[in-house]
């Protein structure tokens, strides 16, 4: 996923969840990011801050903490498993770039290491989540 | 919490109408119908965007003969205008390659398009959608809360029989449709409009079958000068829809 459009979406999210919960601010909140999103985290962190300005005052001065999540893939075919890093290396950069705007494109450029199937699913470590939001 | 799910009526805000094409059958023209909507409501003049949904049998960029165009990055992804159309396919990503996908991963695949794209301005955004009421349909109802439906139908006994129950799901879950469109047609018969007067659905009007349709493919000029693309203004000329100031 692009990482201004993430942003965008974490900060919108979180100030809804806030107002459905009634917190006039919000201290802190974990994101958790699937390493086959390929989240570049130097842009993210700073389109999260050019976003996050202090026209929002509910969530300007919310800490911000971000996990990734190691991407593990499962054959559907074998129910060979195997680290999505392991073969990451070996895409060139156009499909690694097609896999951060559309990761479900994974499945036409990474087959089963052990059967070459493309019918796997992602077990760990696909998309993007609101993890934790703190306030009062 | 899943971001990229309030993003998705910001992105869509701009547009006036989304109208999504979609049939019970594979082969009836949907994405012919979708292509040629999109190039005849450009050339009257109109905003519009392209957007093939049909991520294991994306055809409209070849039925447009759009290549070597990609999206631009601002803040999310910009479609490229070609043809008078901005145009969004999972093509960009995938290129030529086949795109063996489940329905999680469709539905994913649809969320995260819906949540980069940056459409401009619209007054419509055609939508070309795979056969049948499968996932892709019912992530379309769930996720774009003001999409109408355009449906395709031959004149088939097969084709009709598939069309009648998405016709059904789709009043069943209070979707908007637009009509019904019969493609194809080669024997004058009144039985496809009799059928759809039958189950309250307006009949918009019927296509001949074009035999020298197929030239056209990759090419929009040709493609917009083609008997088939003829009849389709002069059948959406009637709908109120599609007929904005």
């Amino acid at each position: 996923m692009h990482e201004w459009a993430l942003a965008e979406g974490v900060i919108s999210t979180a100030l809804s969840t806030a107002k459905e919960r009634g917190m006039t601010e919000i201290i802190g909140i974990t994101i958790k990011i699937g390493e086959l999103q390929q989240i570049d985290m130097e842009i993210f962190e700073f389109a999260l801050k050019e976003i996050n300005q202090p026209q929002r005052p509910m969530i300007a001065n919310a800490k911000i903490e971000i996990e990734e999540e190691k991407a593990i893939l499962k054959c559907r075919i074998c129910g060979e498993e195997w680290d999505f890093s392991n073969v990451l290396n070996k895409l060139d950069e156009d499909k690694r770039e097609s896999i951060h705007f559309v990761p479900e494109v994974a499945h036409v450029y990474i087959t089963c290491p052990a059967c070459k199937s493309p019918d796997f699913e992602f077990v760990k470590g696909r998309g993007v989540w609101l993890d934790c939001i703190e306030g009062y | 919490m899943d971001p990229r799910l309030v993003l998705i009526d910001d992105r869509f805000r701009n547009i006036k109408h989304i109208v999504a094409v979609a049939g019970g059958k594979g082969g009836i023209g949907k994405s012919m119908v979708s292509s040629t909507l999109a190039l005849t409501l450009a050339e009257m003049g109109y905003k519009v965007g392209l957007l093939d949904l049909d991520f294991c049998g994306p055809s409209a960029h070849a039925i447009l003969g759009i290549t070597g165009v990609y999206p631009t990055e601002k803040k999310g992804i910009i479609p490229p205008n070609i043809h008078g159309i901005n145009f969004m396919s999972i093509v960009y990503y995938a290129g030529n390659n086949p795109s063996p996908l489940r329905g999680i991963d469709i539905s994913n695949a649809m969320i995260e398009l819906f949540a980069i794209t940056r459409w401009s301005s619209l007054d419509f955004l055609i939508i070309d959608s795979p056969p049948g009421i499968g996932d892709t349909i019912l992530d379309i109802i769930r996720l774009l809360k003001r999409v109408e439906f355009l449906i395709v139908t031959t004149p088939s006994r097969v084709a009709l029989e598939t069309v009648e129950k998405t016709l059904r799901m789709l009043k069943e879950m209070k979707a908007p449709i637009i009509g019904v469109i019969e493609n194809m047609k080669i024997v004058k018969s009144s039985h496809v409009e009799e059928q759809m007067t039958a189950i309250g659905v307006p009949f918009l009007g019927e296509i001949d079958f074009d035999r020298n349709l197929e030239e056209s493919v990759g090419d929009s000029d040709k493609l917009l000068n083609t008997d088939f693309a003829k009849k389709l203004k002069i059948t959406i000329a009637d709908i109120p829809i599609f007929k904005l100031q």
